[in-house]
């Protein structure tokens, strides 16, 4: 694999077992937004090139897309979370573009990790919102997830009612709804993950990530770019593996998007 | 603010009034060393000079007590460990090369005092105090770490401690985006009154950006920057809000530091575009004593003097004197020396990360510091006396005469070991064992840390070391343990600090990384007590002679002093991290075995050494010798760790230590869910001890490794050229689903895990 990676690649760990990235995706560029506060913006680059693709920062006071084929928001406490989560980022100059692109023709896909998802909440690009853990805790642990919707633009890669394992770890990820529209995210299959294995903090009908109806912003609370890379990842997979932090599980979800913006 | 509410005590005032009196007392001084002011001034100290002096002399900032012993850690050092080490004892945290052009920097410190009145902020701002430590030396900080200890697990207000520091060090640690990779968790009554809370904190950066805390060239431009200045963390010296005439001041300050991890980790990502950028010559974090120590220090390092108008200083309370915004403890700031023509490009970066800032002043060539107030001078002192020339003291020690008695009250023998468990009473000792507070799992502590964050982490939690990959393209990285068993230091605390540093260093190499560095948290109590003061003694001089020893020189650390209740001090507790490095993370060791069939061995030999083990702990004892320490095996052992785990020999290792290969062989069983068949027999005829003594003594230099079938001749080879004993003790077994000591006990992993993970749920929910 090391001799497929092209010189603004970065080659990542010894053991490099897995596939090669495919060169086709490469062209695919990927913004990761900073606000402040942010924590997750260099691992959710990170993997975004190990998934094949260029990732460009984004400064969310800067109004410029600067082109990006696809957008994430990373994980983080931006604003220190002091307000709601994601309730001043929400107001970021950057955040209006994000907003009219995800909303305009083009679709652009956008994925909100975490604090993310909590700004994609209080933009209403998705429905509901996030409240504290059931136990009132941060919780930090590997998370088993099934997919329940394998067509959206970042689980595409996945079998539909595949159960994957990526880290969880947050304050606010309790994730609540009003009944009607918890309805119709289930009557509308929008629910793209769900929790399993134990529902680690609350949340409606066992939610972990949802998408819009046309399926390119999706928001999830645990963290797949936490699960990219053999020997940084979780410590299980969902295929029941024994293998110190080689859970790759997440990497799928920033393949998925890099493959449907090439078609 | 206009309006003066002060009676200003300027310098020309101070000359005028010699006979003014001075709480100089209530501030902490002592009558010599207030003397000892007077005499290095000429004249009596303005108010503010009192509290800049009280505050950097105080024990503390000053380690008055303690230096005499400290300079051993400096004076020990030899030529083979100076090799790595880039910045030693006395900057804000030690440097040490780690090769490919990268220096790693660590440090630990306490925050126990605080932690105790108000948990939660106290455990956040000792976070975030070590953190800011890191930053100023130039480095990214990537990860933390908290060994902390709390009283009785039952006891009530163990509750509101352990809620509020758990919760305070992730609050402030998670929100920073550093993951917490390791770290104790102990429970003792002698820490009832006396929490231990410390902190981490470990930063990268390539060689040419380590930066010093020293303000040089004249004429350049002081900085203030981050949070605003307010009334926290002001303690001993509200007493001078006396000379206030305002009576609507607030009259009762908080002792305690509050924390905002917002405005920190904003402060790490600009200070980061400044080293960036080369923007500032010098840099001092503001901790403990604040304004007074970052003045003072930065312009005693530097070469000239210092000029600062405290009227700049930006305030979040207007009402402040003088003396209080010298000694405020507010959190988040940081304090720079800019180059003139630095400035604009200086304040672009501010601006652009929204960080508030104020130009105090300059760098002179007076060789004094000088601080203005509302156009009046209200301190010119020599800075050196302020931040070097503290008072030191021989504080008397002896022996105290019941260590004899202590020494001479064996486990072994005593009515607390009257019903020792054997055969099949020995699975009900291991199950009691592995849910004890100090064995049980510690997920309910670790699971509320971000250990992802960065996604740098190859080890964390409950691995014998917590390990961070510093290259992405090389893999290179850094491993650490922190380490301290206060019952070994109360039997002995010449062997107990090295028991500490042996620990450390065999989880280190467990891990697969190369031993580089050391860093201590020495928490004891009063100085003023003869007995401690031994006890202090004991452990520098332990200390210091086993990094000798084992070639790892200490580069910085932090005392804590007068942790006691009632003249009742906590066990001796100096606090060992220590640092290592691996060329290439993907190398390190688990802890947990994982393959069917793979050999178990056990490097090492047992003695009957179960005087202040876990055992007796359960069992309400603490008393005799605490296990030998021989570091000459240590330092062969560990090599050989490295090597093998280099060599690709071993696939799982985990150190013997507290509980003993009882609780090694229960936590490697746990860590990935697998079993394994164990036979005991031949080692115990081996080493001359019965399987119960076997499995619970804490000798050292021992640890469990699973090898590879196609490995063990090599594995065997290593350790025979090596001449350490090694003995085959079991097999691994995916299918059996329990530990199954043959011919003893079997216990099955689910009844121990359920043993192991339910105690801390129990009593903190």
């Amino acid at each position: 694999m090391a001799q497929n990676l092209t010189a603004d690649q970065t080659p990542l760990i010894a053991d490099l077992s897995q596939p090669a990235p495919n060169a086709a995706l490469k062209d695919i560029r990927v913004g990761v937004v900073t606000f402040p506060g942010t924590l997750d913006d260099r691992d959710a680059m990170r993997a975004v090139q190990i998934a094949g693709g260029t990732a460009v920062p984004l400064w969310y006071a800067d109004e410029d897309l600067q082109n990006v084929d696809a957008v994430i928001l990373p994980g983080g406490f931006s604003y220190g979370d002091y307000l709601r989560a994601g309730a001043i980022a929400r107001f970021a100059p950057l955040m209006d573009k994000i907003i009219d692109a995800a909303n305009s023709d083009a679709a652009l896909p956008v994925l909100g990790i975490c604090n993310g998802f909590q700004v994609l909440t209080e933009s209403h690009l998705l429905p509901g919102s996030m409240i504290k853990n059931e136990q009132l805790k941060f919780l930090c642990r590997d998370q088993a997830l099934r997919i329940e919707n394998a067509d959206t633009a970042w689980t595409g890669r996945y079998e539909q009612g595949q159960t994957i394992v990526v880290p969880l770890k947050n304050q606010d990820g309790q994730y609540v709804a009003d009944q009607r529209t918890l309805d119709e995210l289930e009557a509308e299959n929008r629910v793209a993950f769900r929790y399993v294995g134990g529902n680690p903090n609350g949340s409606r009908n066992d939610i972990a990530g949802i998408t819009n109806a046309r399926g390119n912003v999706v928001g999830l609370m645990p963290h797949p770019e936490h699960a990219v890379e053999p020997g940084f990842g979780a410590d299980f997979s969902g295929s029941g593996d024994v293998d110190m932090r080689h859970g790759t599980d997440g990497l799928d979800i920033f393949v998925s998007a890099l493959e449907r913006l090439t078609r | 603010m206009s309006e003066t509410h002060f009676n200003l005590d300027t310098v020309e005032h101070a000359a005028a009034t010699p006979n003014t009196e001075l709480p100089w007392a209530e501030l902490g001084l002592t009558e010599s060393e207030f003397d000892r002011v007077k005499e290095i001034l000429g004249r009596r100290p303005t108010a503010a000079e009192l509290a800049m002096y009280s505050v950097m002399w105080s024990e503390h900032c000053s380690y008055k007590s303690t230096k005499v012993h400290l300079r051993q850690f400096g004076d020990k050092v030899t030529e083979e460990m100076r090799k790595d080490l880039m910045v030693g004892i006395g900057e804000n945290a030690g440097v040490t090369d780690i090769g490919d052009g990268w220096a790693v920097t660590f440090k630990i410190e306490s925050h126990n005092h605080p932690s105790f009145v108000e948990p939660y902020q106290g455990a956040a701002t000792g976070v975030g105090g070590i953190v800011r430590d890191i930053i100023s030396m130039g480095a990214r900080p990537v990860a933390v770490m908290d060994p902390l200890r709390f009283g009785a697990i039952d006891h009530p207000d163990t509750q509101r401690v352990v809620h509020g520091v758990v919760a305070g060090v992730g609050g402030y640690g998670n929100s920073l985006g550093l993951p917490n990779i390791g770290g104790e968790v102990e429970f003792d009554p002698c820490y009832q009154g006396n929490p231990l809370v410390n902190a981490l904190a470990v930063g990268v950066m390539r060689h040419e950006d380590i930066r010093l805390a020293n303000a040089s060239g004249t004429g350049n431009k002081v900085v203030l920057f981050g949070a605003r200045t307010g009334g926290d963390g002001i303690g001993g010296a509200s007493v001078l809000a006396s000379e206030s005439f305002d009576d609507s001041k607030p009259s009762k300050r908080p002792a305690v530091q509050v924390g905002d991890p917002f405005a920190e980790k904003v402060l790490i990502e600009c200070c980061l575009e400044l080293f960036k950028s080369s923007l500032v010559e010098g840099i001092q974090d503001l901790g403990a004593a604040g304004i007074s120590c970052a003045t003072s220090e930065l312009a005693s390092n530097g070469d000239g003097g210092m000029r600062v108008d405290l009227t700049k200083v930006l305030l979040r309370d207007p009402t402040l004197t003088p003396g209080e915004i010298l000694m405020s403890e507010s959190q988040e700031r940081m304090m720079a020396v800019v180059t003139p023509e630095k400035v604009e490009v200086f304040e672009a970066v501010m601006a652009k990360w929204d960080v508030e800032y104020s130009w105090i002043g300059e760098v002179t060539d007076t060789g004094r510091l000088i601080i203005d107030y509302q156009g009046e001078v209200i301190v010119d002192v020599d800075p050196r006396t302020v931040a070097h020339d503290g008072p030191v003291y021989e504080r008397p020690y002896a022996r105290p005469d019941s260590q004899d008695q202590l020494q001479a009250n064996h486990f072994t023998g005593s009515p607390e070991d009257a019903s020792r468990p054997s055969g099949a009473e020995l699975r009900q000792a291991v199950l009691e064992l592995m849910a004890s507070p100090n064995l049980c799992s510690k997920d309910w502590v670790t699971s509320q840390y971000d250990r992802y964050v960065q996604g740098n982490t190859a080890m964390a939690m409950p691995d014998d070391a917590g390990v961070i990959r510093v290259d992405q393209e090389t893999g290179l990285g850094v491993a650490l343990s922190t380490d301290c068993n206060g019952r070994y230091t109360r039997l002995d605390p010449y062997a107990g600090a090295q028991l500490a540093l042996a620990q450390a260093y065999r989880n280190v190499t467990t891990a697969g990384a190369r031993p580089a560095a050391v860093s201590d948290c020495l928490n004891f109590g009063s100085p003023e007590d003869p007995d401690i003061m031994w006890q202090f003694a004991e452990a520098v001089r332990g200390l210091s002679d086993g990094c000798q020893e084992l070639g790892v020189p200490v580069t910085g650390g932090n005392v804590s002093l007068y942790n006691q209740t009632g003249g009742v001090a906590i066990n001796p507790t100096p606090v060992v991290a220590l640092l290592g490095v691996l060329d290439d993370v993907a190398r390190r060791t688990p802890s947990g075995w994982r393959e069917d069939g793979q050999a178990i061995y056990l490097l090492g030999e047992t003695a009957d050494e179960l005087d202040g083990s876990e055992w007796a702990r359960v069992r309400g004892h603490l008393g005799g010798q605490p296990p030998a320490v021989d570091l000459k095996q240590e330092r062969i052992l560990g090599d050989m760790l490295v090597n093998m785990s280099r060599d690709g020999m071993i696939d799982a290792a985990h150190d013997v230590s507290e509980g003993g290969l009882a609780a090694t062989l229960s936590e490697m069983a746990l860590r990935f869910g697998v079993g394994a068949r164990i036979g005991l027999g031949e080692v115990a005829d081996r080493d001359g001890v019965d399987t119960f003594t076997l499995l619970f003594s804490e000798s050292q230099g021992r640890t469990v490794v699973a090898v590879p079938r196609s490995e063990e001749v090599r594995f065997k080879d290593m350790c025979t050229v090596r001449n350490y004993p090694f003995a085959r003790i079991g097999v691994v077994d995916a299918e059996s689903g329990a530990l199954d000591v043959q011919g003893e006990f079997s216990v099955d992993l689910e009844a121990l895990r359920e043993a192991h993970s339910a105690t801390l749920p129990k009593y903190f929910g």
